[in-house]
Parts: C-alpha cells; sequence; structure tokens
C-alpha cells in the first residue's frame, strides 16, 4: 500500500483555483520532490496534507486513514509532522521546550524526564550546540530552521513535510543539510520537500512532482522531470522550450 | 520545565507565607484589615486573571463580570442557604457563565476577543438591571449575613492558597504546557497535535471560577449591592494593570504588582478623589510604556545582563 495518496486533490480560495485535481501517490520510503515555479501550489498541498486548511475536495489517504475530513491536531496525531516555508519557533520559550512541544502531545507522548532527554537527545541530532534552556528567538535563522526539524522529528511521524527545509543555507551547511535529511529515511517512512535548490532534489528525492498554476505538469525521477519540456518551458518560458 | 526549582520547596514556602499571613487578624487594627481584605480581593482576581491570561495572551476584560456573577449569587440564595452552600453556588454560575463564554469567544483572537469580554461585562450588568428593574421591581439588594471581617479575610486566604496550589500545579502539568505553546503560535500548537479551543476553555474556566468566588466571599462585606457597584468596569482595568505590572511569566508576577497599586489607589482615592481617574490613566500608560513584561520581566532582564557582563 502507498504510505500516502493524493486523489483529485482540490483547493480553492474565492475564484482561484490554488490546487487542481492533484493527484500522486508516495510509496513507502522514498523521498518526494514538490517542484514547481513560485504561486504553483506546493505549499498549499504542504497546507492540505497537514490540516492547515480544508481542501474543497478531493481525497488525501495516509496509509488507510483519510485526512481531507481531520483537523491538523487530529492529522498530527496521525503520523503527519511538517515545519513551516516561514520558520515558525516558539520565541519566548526554550530550545528543550520548543523541541517538546513536538513530542508531549503526539507521537511518544511523554512528560517530565522522559520527555526532556528525548528533546536533548533531537537537539543533538540536528546540530544544535546551544545551551538547551537558551531562548528559541535569539537563535539564528539556520539555527531556527534546525530547531523545527528537531520538533517535528520528536513527534516520530510517519510522514514528515519540509517546506523550503534547506533555502538560505550556505553550499557547506548545505552540505550538512541534505546529509541529515537522507539519514531520516531510515526513521520515517516518508517525506515530502517543498524544494528549490537543485542540487539538494537530485541529492535526496527518489521521485518529484512538478506544479504549475495548481495542476501537475510532470512526475519521474529529478533528471526526467527537470528535462521535461513543460517544466522547462513553466520555470523559463517558451522560447527556450 | 522548572525542574530545577523543586515542587515540595515551592509548596512549602507558600504554606509558610500563608501561615504567616493567617495571624494578621491579631496584629490589624479595623483599617489595616479592611486594607489587607481589599489587596488580598486584588491579589486573588489578578493571580487568577494570570493564569489564563498570562500564557494564553488573550487580554480579558471579563474579571468583574465574573466576580460579579458570584457576588450576585450570595445576594439571591445567600440568606436561605448554608454558606459553604452558597460558594458552591457561586462557583458553579461563575464555571456556566466561563463556559457559556469560552465557547463562544475563544476562537476571537487578539482585540476582538478583548473587545468581546468588555462587551459581554456590560451586557451582563445591563440584563441584571433589566431583571432586577421589570422582575424583581427593585434595583438593588441588601446582603445580611453575618460575616466578620476576619472571616472575610480567612476566607480569602483560603480561596488564594487553593488558587496558587492550582496555578503551580497546572504550570508544571501538560495543560500549563500547552497553554503557553498556544499563546506563542496557534498554528504550531495544532501541528504539535492539540486540540486548541479545548485546553483554552479548560484554563478559562478554572479561573473565572476562582474570580466568582472571590465576588461571593466579597459580597458580604458591602450590605448592599446592585449592578453598577457588582460589575464595575473599573475593576477588570485595575486586575489587569496590576497583573501586568507584576509580570504574568511566574506564578508570583501579579502579586508583585497588587500591593504597590492597591496601596497607590486607596492613597489616591482617598486624596484626589476628583483626579482620580486622570491618574489613574497615566499609571496605566506610564506601566504599559515602561514596563511592558512587568517587574518580573525586569528584574530577569537585568539578571540577565549581570550574567553576561
Amino acid at each position: 500500500m502507498s504510505l500516502l495518496n493524493l486523489s483529485k486533490l482540490e483547493k480553492r480560495f474565492g475564484g482561484l483555483v490554488a490546487v487542481n485535481q492533484l493527484s500522486f501517490t508516495l510509496e513507502p520510503g522514498q523521498i518526494l520532490g514538490l517542484l514547481g515555479p513560485n504561486g504553483s501550489g506546493k505549499t498549499t498541498v504542504m497546507n492540505l496534507i497537514s490540516g492547515a486548511f480544508a481542501p474543497t475536495s478531493g481525497s488525501i489517504r495516509l496509509g488507510d486513514v483519510e485526512l481531507s475530513r481531520l483537523r491538523a491536531d487530529q492529522i498530527a496525531q496521525r503520523g503527519v509532522a511538517r515545519t513551516f516555508q516561514l520558520v515558525r519557533v516558539l520565541p519566548e520559550m526554550t530550545l528543550l521546550e520548543n523541541v517538546m512541544a513536538g513530542l508531549v502531545f503526539t507521537g511518544p507522548r511523554l512528560w517530565g524526564q522522559a520527555a526532556e532527554q528525548n528533546a536533548l537527545a533531537l537537539l543533538q541530532r540536528v546540530g544544535i550546540e546551544h545551551p538547551p534552556h537558551t531562548l528559541s528567538g535569539e537563535l539564528t535563522y539556520i539555527d531556527q530552521k534546525r530547531l523545527e526539524l528537531a520538533r517535528a522529528l520528536a513527534a516520530r511521524p510517519r510522514l514528515l513535510l519540509l517546506d523550503e527545509w534547506l533555502a538560505g543555507l550556505n553550499p557547506s551547511e548545505l552540505q550538512v543539510g541534505i546529509a541529515l535529511i537522507r539519514s531520516l529515511k531510515t526513521e520515517v517512512e516518508g517525506i515530502i520537500l517543498v524544494e528549490h535548490v537543485m542540487d539538494a532534489i537530485h541529492a535526496l528525492c527518489d521521485r518529484c512532482v512538478v506544479m504549475n498554476t495548481g495542476s501537475k505538469i510532470a512526475e519521474g525521477t529529478p533528471s526526467e522531470v527537470l528535462s521535461h519540456p513543460e517544466v522547462v518551458r513553466a520555470y523559463l518560458g517558451d522560447a527556450d522550450a | 520545565m522548572k525542574s530545577t526549582r523543586s515542587l515540595t520547596a515551592v509548596l512549602a514556602g507558600g504554606l509558610i507565607v500563608a501561615a504567616l499571613l493567617a495571624l494578621l487578624p491579631w496584629f490589624a487594627d479595623g483599617y489595616g484589615l479592611s486594607m489587607s481584605i481589599n489587596i488580598m480581593n486584588y491579589a486573588i482576581l489578578a493571580t487568577a486573571w494570570a493564569m489564563f491570561s498570562g500564557p494564553t495572551r488573550y487580554i480579558s476584560l471579563a474579571t468583574v463580570a465574573f466576580f460579579g456573577v458570584g457576588a450576585y449569587t450570595v445576594a439571591v440564595v445567600g440568606e436561605w442557604m448554608p454558606w459553604p452552600l452558597v460558594l458552591l453556588c457561586s462557583a458553579v454560575t461563575g464555571l456556566i457563565l466561563a463556559l457559556l463564554v469560552g465557547l463562544s469567544t475563544l476562537r476571537l483572537a487578539g482585540v476582538y476577543f478583548v473587545i468581546f469580554t468588555f462587551g459581554l461585562t456590560e451586557l451582563i450588568r445591563q440584563v441584571v438591571t433589566w431583571y432586577e428593574v421589570n422582575i424583581t421591581g427593585t434595583i438593588g439588594r441588601y446582603v445580611f449575613l453575618d460575616i466578620s471581617q476576619e472571616v472575610i479575610y480567612w476566607q480569602q486566604l483560603g480561596l488564594g492558597v487553593l488558587l496558587f496550589l492550582a496555578v503551580v500545579l497546572i504550570q508544571r502539568s501538560r495543560l500549563g504546557f500547552a497553554l503557553r505553546i498556544i499563546g506563542e503560535d496557534e498554528t504550531v500548537a495544532r501541528h504539535c497535535g492539540l486540540y486548541t479551543p479545548h485546553a483554552k476553555l479548560a484554563l478559562f474556566a478554572i479561573s473565572s471560577v476562582f474570580m466568582a468566588v472571590a465576588g461571593a466571599i466579597m459580597a458580604p462585606r458591602w450590605t448592599y449591592i446592585d449592578p453598577v457597584i457588582a460589575f464595575n468596569p473599573v475593576t477588570s482595568f485595575l486586575v489587569l494593570i496590576m497583573a501586568l505590572l507584576g509580570g504574568v511569566q511566574r506564578s508570583y508576577g501579579p502579586l508583585l504588582g497588587v500591593i504597590p497599586l492597591a496601596l497607590l489607589f486607596e492613597y489616591l482615592n482617598a486624596n484626589f478623589p476628583n483626579h482620580y481617574s486622570i491618574l489613574l490613566g497615566i499609571i496605566f500608560m506610564i506601566i504599559v510604556y515602561l514596563l511592558p513584561k512587568g517587574v518580573v520581566g525586569l528584574v530577569e532582564r537585568l539578571g540577565r545582563k549581570k550574567v553576561k557582563a
């Protein structure tokens, strides 16, 4: 059975069709790249899967669980965790508390010492070297992204959604980031990446889905989709296709 | 997490303070005791306010709605029920009102919530006024209960101890943690698996029950109450500003604001009765501008600077 199955998913905001009859599947153990120009609807798809918005129509199944009618908190309970395109840490809470937020109410549902120890291990895992009682608002942008990843992993999700998690990293940080995401393959059943960094897409994605103005225009391995004429046209315009 | 400071130490410290405070009626004169009752009342209201509004950052101006409903319960059922049952009635009334208000307002955020809670208080006052004028035919009620100042004070102390116990325990519980996450970022909270309306409603209800019982305990002191006295909106503002001056991040924070401000307001009221509102407004502004995180926030900021230096 597929880990995730999107079928004829649609989201309208008034007259705007942000996601149009989108269907794709994610097989267990795979990393899927969700690509497309700005405004093509990638982040909306992430928001639909995680329950930030309800879809207008269509279905989202995680294993045999239908997610499309559930609230964000119920979807989190069923094993979907995410990071946000514009990083969202809890700025006046400590690093430790930020990670604990991910595992107290869902996933392992730990509390007290066990929760703290788990959170400490995750902070180390994502490479944050600050003292755990630092306020997270004091971190640099990159470390805030790491912290968000630690919070998402804390829930021990089946499906992890990373929305431009690698954006804004310098070349050496990017290599570390790619290695980190690759190492997650053994922990979560599947990952969906929204990403613009080509190196990362080639290095990480087993398959890619390319969107333009809300619809899927190509699907396949990274090298297949990136040479697909529709994709080239979407990114560069007609003359280059 | 405050695992560094042990729970037993906090509780033991609290009990010692409470025991010392219980001795006060033997030392204070009539004025002193009356002043202490006043301070104790604000201490309970401000701490109960901060219990909900501190972590969630939902600024409520409905404090006096619950306080007034508690007091009114005493005026209605006080003469024919035993006192403990009267207190229980006021707690239940406060709880029902909190659940009604909570279910309808906790989906609102920011300034809409503030305005709604303020409007709600006025609405309740008008409804009670209408009811008294049209149904009972009299605007005021008398509360003839033989409860001495000392007993009022001790009841307040008991309620205060319960309240602190609740605050300390909730802060260390999953519920308290949940509310802090909600206060920081509700979207993140939902994606961490929290169904946010339940968590908010639970804490709002607990906080409101304490306010209602505080009103019930205070009622016998007035002998006469009418809607204008029981639902005076200034009380909500005073409680808010006391809690903000003290700081809402720590359980003892509101107390640091209550004691100086209660004394100051008493002084202003006695010496400048005609300019009281103006002075009150100026103090509000000074506090919000100079101490956005209260005394606790200021002390902690200075503490951090010292550590870094």
